[in-house]
């Protein structure tokens, strides 16, 4: 099985060559997308080892994610696992994501926090905002999901061609997307890992931006409810 | 509605038309979207020129006097524009996605070549 790990990273120069060095001994290639980055990221990437996508424009976490997907794609990866730049996900929990997309138990693997107890476990605000996601996965998918708003995954090839294609979130791929995969019966399982807090001013949960994101995030779950099944995804 | 005014409102839509169709030959302005500002320019000269028409319109949706017709079919058609850019906007912000995955992947794929290539 050919196998690749995506991690989209913007203005990461500090953290990102210990991440692909901890990626590469787990999957076949590494590939960092650079989402417009404005220091050195690029170069730190490619001396650790990495492939490296170079988007000419910073279009957001989930639109550099996808152009990850879309690479893997077009190179016949079998399986993919995502994980951030930041230092958050440990490439240690790589091996486990993998297995049960390996063993096709499932077509997508969720890295869970709340299924690791040596995990941290996010701010209370935030966790009251994972349980509220929880619940509307839950509500309109009807499947429990511990922690929605994991960016460390692992999928495989039928699913990749299912986000490779058609339209996909620009900003934060979360619970809107756990719920339309779940709805077009896509197999999604949990598995414990280990996350560290993100580094400090790197959240893409600060200032403001917790109340866009559950605006935003409650209205998208309702859109993907709205367009029903096999409509074309999430925006 | 004095003759004045009516003056002043037939010269400010052709000054918007001059303005419009000026854009369009410089090539400023698409043609797509020209056509709407020029609805605009036309409606507000129809509307200076034929006050008959204004006093219509204005019994029509029952307002009460002929100034807010004018003031409510100009929030209106703003309001119709700006939304008719919101949807552009959301179409360029897709396609611009796309091209900047495509041109990185392709880049990428260049590279490779031209390093295998070199290799051999």
């Amino acid at each position: 099985m050919k196998t690749l790990a995506v991690i989209p990273a913007y203005n990461e120069e500090d953290r990102v060559a210990d991440i692909v060095r901890g990626a590469a001994k787990h999957v076949d290639v590494v590939v960092v997308v650079d989402d417009g980055s404005t220091d050195s990221t690029s170069s730190k990437a490619r001396e650790a080892g990495a492939m490296i996508l170079t988007l000419p424009v910073n279009i957001g976490y989930g639109g550099a994610l996808q152009a990850g997907y879309r690479y893997a794609q077009s190179n016949g990866f079998d399986a993919l696992v995502q994980l951030d730049a930041d230092g958050q996900h440990a490439p240690e929990d790589i091996p486990a994501l993998l297995e049960p997309i390996m063993e096709g138990r499932c077509d997508l693997a969720l890295g869970s926090r709340f299924l690791n107890p040596d995990s941290w476990h996010a701010t209370f605000f935030r966790r009251a905002g994972m349980r509220f996601f929880s619940f509307l996965i839950r509500i309109f998918a009807g499947q429990r999901v511990t922690d929605p708003t994991t960016g460390f995954q692992a999928m495989n090839r039928r699913l990749i061609e299912r986000v490779a294609s058609g339209a996909y979130p620009d900003d934060y791929p979360d619970a809107d997307v756990i719920v339309m995969l779940l709805r077009e019966k896509f197999r999604i399982r949990e598995v414990g890992v280990t996350m560290k807090p993100p580094p400090p001013g790197k959240s893409m949960h600060s200032g403001l931006k917790p109340l866009y994101y559950t605006v935003k995030m409650i209205l998208s779950v309702l859109v993907v409810m709205i367009r029903g099944r096999g409509a074309g995804g999430v925006e | 509605m004095s003759p004045r005014q009516r003056i002043f409102a037939l010269l400010v839509a052709i000054l918007l038309l001059v303005v419009i169709v000026d854009l369009v030959r410089r090539r400023k302005l698409r043609e797509e979207f020209s056509i709407l500002w020029l609805a605009v320019g036309v409606g507000v000269a129809v509307l200076a020129a034929w006050y008959d028409l204004q006093v219509w319109l204005t019994r029509l949706i029952g307002a009460v006097s002929s100034s807010t017709t004018v003031f409510l079919f100009a929030f209106v058609f703003l309001a119709l524009m700006n939304l008719h850019f919101s949807v552009r906007m959301s179409r360029m912000a897709d396609q611009i996605k796309k091209l900047a995955q495509t041109i990185a992947i392709m880049e990428t794929e260049l590279k490779n070549k031209s390093g295998g290539d070199a290799a051999t």
